[in-house]
């Protein structure tokens, strides 16, 4: 049996560009694959839960588990990895921070049964019949996970030891952290393995913004043809990137798109989406609320554009009501 | 000073009886008993006063002992007596922000009644101040010097009284008034009351030293038009509007007056009260000071038309006359500034029940003061319309005042005045006077006697709200008479009283311009519009700006005597922090933590006092903690958490929140 | 739906900037005017302090409203810290709308030095306003929300070491 060190990476309420990712790291996942032993990983390779149960307390040492958690399966396989690993690393934005399925946080389950099984304009469903999560079926039992009422991040179901942030992890970033883990230099517990500073001090057109943006008018990306060189907050688009954590090179930016905040808050912030709304309703012109408000017109959705990443991370998790 | 700070908290808290202030509502030693089990509380006491000396040492005593590295004062608000625990704590060897105060009488028990409810807000607010008192770190005082120069703004007595005893300490004076003369509305009127003695001979000598004296730079017909900085240092810009006259070559001779092409007074004298006329250029009154003519620009022909013979400039043999003078901005640096920027009078116009404008003979207080002036439109004597004296004089008080309908503030001055009007109007004409009054208030020195002398001397007080002044008679006695209709209070019945001159006592206000002014200078309006003084017994002419204070009747009317003392009173407290020489600021500036930053500028326009700029080589922002004035909203703003608010951090506010709610 | 309301009283987190609406508080007090007390008052140099991460944590730890007081428009001790609150304010309001949090839940108001007696009469109408839109309590909210997890948290607990698990 090898020696290598086990790693397992595990997906859950998710896309698959965290899995993609992995792949990204291109030549690099040949270094990766030549010093550990994956001995999980649902997406690329066969592997049953019932080995992972088989194997002893803390066998592996580390999980990269993706994806938020909405159903009772990834509940339950976040407790079982969480039981079998040495360390339990969120992966991606969905597991760091609840990601873009934490926005059904807005919604009950009920609601989303009923627009998804009913209501969709892709679905033709006259019975309106639901998912059961207990049937019988030709005289067999038949059970399906049941949905949560709320999306979650990891933490807020098992114990988590380190982030890797964004949507997807940069190729980067992971790699950085696969090396820290064989080397065993690791941070404190709880780190968000990214650089601990905003997006802005990475992006490039740093220098190309004012230093007295007043906005009077917030635009969104399909209603400009953004200039390149020049910041995009100055051009009226609703850039995160001064309240996002950095890391990321600030790829989107460079691709001339603003960054929409998928690397989750720096450390020093507790609520991203409030912290998104401080700064950009500071850069917001007008005394007069009739004024702000047709200035701050410009975003019409203000928690799926501040907690499009992390609505579960929100203080208040969700709506409320 | 090496003080003892850090390390895990050793808190002691200390809750204050104030006497049964607190006591009588809050259960005091239950919150004594409470604050015990908190975390990282090694003492908890209660304690009659804590602001009492003993109250002090008890603070300072427990440090040493108890070796305490964080205190908790739970009492009155901090905006009194946080200085005071700070202090005491500081004494004790503490760093003295390693201290909170928990506001439970302002805000807990003089707001609640007693119970329940009232002790455990108390105990909430305590909870809040321990946990958040854990994180405080030291800080240090930082000092800002004070520039020794004092701007002074209006010239009336207020201003001028503040501005000599400025002057004569030997401080650098800027004396700024916006009319061409100073002498503000003491000018204008003939004798003071209760000693009857002549304002003019009591004022000009003022006026005039204020003139020669070496130390006060004097700009009249001028206005401050923009104020920066902060105390010590501020920049002020004065706008020193074309009077058309160099001040430096006009002696006041009016030669040009003489000489102007309108023959006749054509245009409202202003001093006068609209009782005289003036012409184009003109002298306020003989008095004026500094004694230089003044050109109306709405009025003077070559400076409207630009087309006048311009004979004035002929009779003037120096030259002082300049047709095209601009106006300038003075720029000046001064460390104090005096605002003494006065009233107005309410107009009589608005109650239209008392003819004022309408009816004859119906005339303002100011405008009777003129009248009975030797220097007045009349000379002095006081007459009606048609030149004869009055027979019987009516005087209406609080016009203006104390009525819910206009102001409902007394006005201070006007029933003293009205009974020296009385008096006046008496000694000139031999008429009959009635006063009408509400209450009559005479509370100074030699007042109420005045009061007496003047029920000696037969003048008739007749008790009650006039209803109204009409002229249609009833009687033959009433004809041709202005009639006071009034329920005489005191007899029991509605009176008519046939007068033939009625003088309305009108009431003071707060100058129309107060609020722009206020605003100019970054202080605050009582909801009248008298400026706010920072604490109504302890702090009369101080404001809310450091280094900023107010004398006289921008404040809320008062008499002479009064406006004199708080004049003294505010170079009194410009003379201390000059000669202090600096002032300590509070340490709650904020500060960029430069590892954090990532330069994304969001927090550079916030910045009121522009005191944040980026390091264009580190590419960070950077505050100024010497122009930081502490409101932290750079704080709320920075994106990434990378501004700290000393003694308003995240955290700090973040462990209050929790704590409060339990 | 029923709400435990025994003796549930609302708990209001007010932020009040130290040179208007906290000396107005101050001045209500030393006029002896009494008021609901209902009411946390937290003390900030300028309402412009206020972070909307305040207003977030407040609602999240227990608070039934928050509260802002600052100067009136165009008298900020700090100049225009104020209109800076007004603009977060606007938004603010409108996402916890789309959060589901009642508009009389979060209430901006400008109190100068020497309105002691609007402090009173916003902190009863709050409270009034608070008492018939009953308690928010999102601790108790999320507490309900993770009672789900319950189950399955206590399963594992007493899982032996390797046994399989069957929780659905």
């Amino acid at each position: 049996m090898s020696t290598k060190p086990k790693i397992g990476f595990y997906w859950c309420a998710s896309c698959g560009g965290c899995e993609e990712s992995v792949v990204d790291l291109a030549e690099d996942v040949l270094m990766v694959t030549g010093a550990v032993d994956i001995i999980f990983w649902p997406c690329a390779m066969d592997f049953k839960k019932a080995d992972i149960e088989a194997m002893p307390d803390k066998s592996i040492v580390a999980t990269l588990l993706n994806g938020a958690i909405r159903s009772s399966e990834q509940e339950e396989m976040a407790h079982l990895l969480r039981r079998k690993s040495q360390v339990l690393i969120a992966y991606g934005s969905c597991a760091h921070t609840g990601g873009i399925p934490s926005l059904a946080n807005q919604f009950t389950r009920e609601q989303i049964m009923k627009f998804v099984y009913e209501d969709a304009p892709t679905m033709v469903n006259d019975q309106k019949t639901h998912p059961q999560p207990h049937s019988r079926d030709n005289g067999h039992e038949l059970e399906i996970p049941v949905l949560r009422n709320v999306v979650r991040a990891l933490d807020q179901v098992v114990d988590v030891d380190y982030y890797i942030p964004g949507c997807p992890p940069t190729p980067k970033l992971l790699k950085e952290a696969v090396l820290a883990l064989l080397s065993g230099k690791l941070p404190p517990k709880g780190t968000v393995l990214a650089p601990d500073h905003a997006v802005c001090q990475e992006c490039l057109r740093n220098d190309s913004k004012p230093q007295d943006i007043s906005l009077t008018e917030f635009k969104r990306p399909h209603e400009i043809i953004a200039d390149p060189e020049k910041c995009l907050l100055a051009q009226g688009l609703a850039c995160m990137g001064p309240a996002t954590r950095g890391g990321c090179d600030a790829v989107c930016i460079k691709g001339n798109m603003p960054c929409t905040g998928c690397f989750g808050p720096v450390s020093r912030v507790h609520d991203h989406g409030a912290k998104i709304l401080s700064y950009l309703a500071s850069t917001a012109a007008g005394k007069e609320e009739d004024e702000i408000s047709a200035t701050l017109a410009g975003i019409p959705d203000p928690v799926g554009t501040f907690y499009r990443y992390g609505l579960a991370k929100c203080l208040l998790r969700g709506k409320v009501s | 000073m090496k003080t003892k700070t850090n390390g895990e908290a050793r808190i002691g808290f200390y809750v204050c009886h104030c006497g049964t202030n607190i006591a009588g509502v809050v259960n005091v030693a239950a919150v004594a008993e409470y604050a015990g089990k908190l975390p990282g509380v090694v003492v908890s006491r209660d304690y009659k006063y804590m602001c009492s000396d003993p109250g002090q040492e008890l603070i300072q005593t427990d440090i040493k002992e108890h070796n305490l590295n964080r205190v908790v004062v739970a009492s009155c608000s901090p905006l009194l007596h946080e200085h005071t625990f700070r202090t005491a704590c500081e004494k004790g060897g503490l760093n003295p922000f390693c201290f909170q105060m928990v506001n439970i009488r302002e805000h807990d028990s003089w707001v609640h009644d007693p119970g329940d409810p009232a002790t455990e807000k108390a105990k909430a607010l305590v909870r809040a101040a321990v946990k958040r008192v854990a994180l405080h770190k030291p800080l240090e005082v930082k000092r800002t010097r004070i520039h020794p120069d004092v701007l002074v703004v209006g010239g009336g007595i207020a201003g001028i009284q503040a501005a000599l005893t400025l002057a004569n300490g030997s401080q650098n004076v800027y004396l700024v008034e916006r009319e061409p003369t100073i002498g503000g509305h003491m000018a204008k009127f003939d004798k003071t009351f209760p000693t009857l003695d002549c304002a003019a001979c009591i004022l000009t000598p003022k006026m005039s030293a204020v003139a020669a004296h070496p130390n006060i730079k004097l700009w009249t017909y001028s206005e401050v038009v923009k104020v920066d900085g902060f105390v010590g240092n501020y920049k002020v810009q004065v706008r020193r509007n074309p009077r058309y006259v160099n001040e430096e070559l006009c002696v006041g001779c009016a030669k040009c007056v003489d000489a102007c092409v309108y023959k006749e007074e054509k245009f409202e004298d202003e001093f006068n009260e609209g009782l005289a006329k003036r012409k184009p250029v003109y002298l306020p009154f003989p008095q004026a000071t500094p004694p230089v003519v003044v050109f109306d620009p709405d009025a003077c022909i070559q400076l409207k038309t630009g087309k006048c013979k311009k004979s004035c400039l002929e009779a003037c043999d120096r030259d002082a006359i300049i047709f095209d003078q601009k106006p300038e901005t003075k720029e000046i640096e001064v460390g104090t500034i005096i605002l003494a920027t006065g009233f107005r009078t309410f107009d009589a116009g608005r109650l239209p029940q008392y003819g004022y404008g309408t009816l004859p003979n119906v005339y303002t207080s100011l405008q009777i003061e003129r009248m009975v002036n030797a220097s007045g439109p009349t000379d002095g004597h006081i007459m009606l319309k048609d030149g004869s004296k009055p027979k019987a004089v009516g005087i209406i008080h609080c016009i203006g005042s104390r009525d819910n309908r206009t102001n409902r503030w007394c006005s201070r001055v006007c029933c003293m005045y009205s009974m020296k009007l009385a008096h006046l109007i008496k000694q000139h004409t031999g008429a009959e006077v009635f006063n009408f009054y509400i209450d009559i208030r005479a509370p100074g020195k030699g007042y109420e006697e005045f009061y007496e002398k003047l029920q000696e001397e037969g003048v008739h007080f007749i008790r009650g709200r006039v209803a109204e002044v009409a002229d249609w008679p009833l009687t033959k006695e009433e004809e041709g008479k202005l009639i006071i209709r009034v329920e005489d209070t005191l007899a029991g019945f509605v009176r008519r009283i046939p007068v033939d001159m009625v003088v309305l006592a009108t009431g003071l206000e707060p100058q129309p311009d107060a609020q722009e002014v206020r605003r100019l200078f970054n202080i605050s309006c009582s909801t009248e519009g008298w400026f706010l003084e920072r604490h109504p017994k302890l702090a009369p002419v101080s404001t809310f700006t450091d280094g900023i204070f107010i004398a006289g009747c921008c404040q809320g009317p008062k008499d002479i005597p009064d406006t004199v003392a708080q004049a003294g009173a505010a170079a009194g407290e410009a003379l201390s922090l000059i000669n202090a020489g600096f002032i300590e600021l509070e340490p709650n500036t904020s500060y960029v933590v430069a590892d954090d930053c990532s330069g994304c500028k969001t927090c550079i326009p916030l910045c009121p006092y522009n005191a944040i700029s980026r390091d264009e080589e580190k590419k960070k922002a950077v505050i100024n903690e010497a122009i930081c004035k502490g409101c932290g909203v750079c704080v709320a703003a920075c994106p990434s958490g990378s501004i700290v608010q000393n003694l308003f951090t995240d955290d700090e506010i973040f462990s209050e929140i929790e704590a409060v709610l339990g | 739906m029923e709400m435990k309301t025994n003796g549930w009283q609302p708990k209001i987190v007010a932020f009040f900037c130290n040179w208007c609406t906290y000396t107005a508080a101050d001045l209500a007090g030393v006029s002896r005017m009494k008021y609901a007390p209902n009411i946390r008052i937290i003390r900030l140099m300028c309402s412009g302090r206020l972070d909307p991460q305040f207003v977030m944590a407040a609602f999240a730890r227990g608070a039934d409203g928050v509260l802002i007081g600052g100067c009136h428009p165009g008298d900020c001790h700090y100049v225009e810290g104020n209109y800076k609150t007004l603009r977060r304010m606007t938004l603010l309001k409108r996402m916890l709308a789309d959060l589901g949090i009642e508009e009389d839940r979060c209430r901006l108001e400008w109190i100068s030095a020497s309105e002691g007696d609007k402090v009173k009469w916003v902190v009863n109408d709050m409270t009034e306003k608070l008492r018939a839109l009953g308690p928010l309590d999102l601790p108790g909210k999320h507490k309900e929300w993770d009672a789900e997890m319950e189950a399955l948290e206590k399963e594992v607990q007493t899982q032996q070491e390797g046994e399989p698990s069957h929780v659905h």
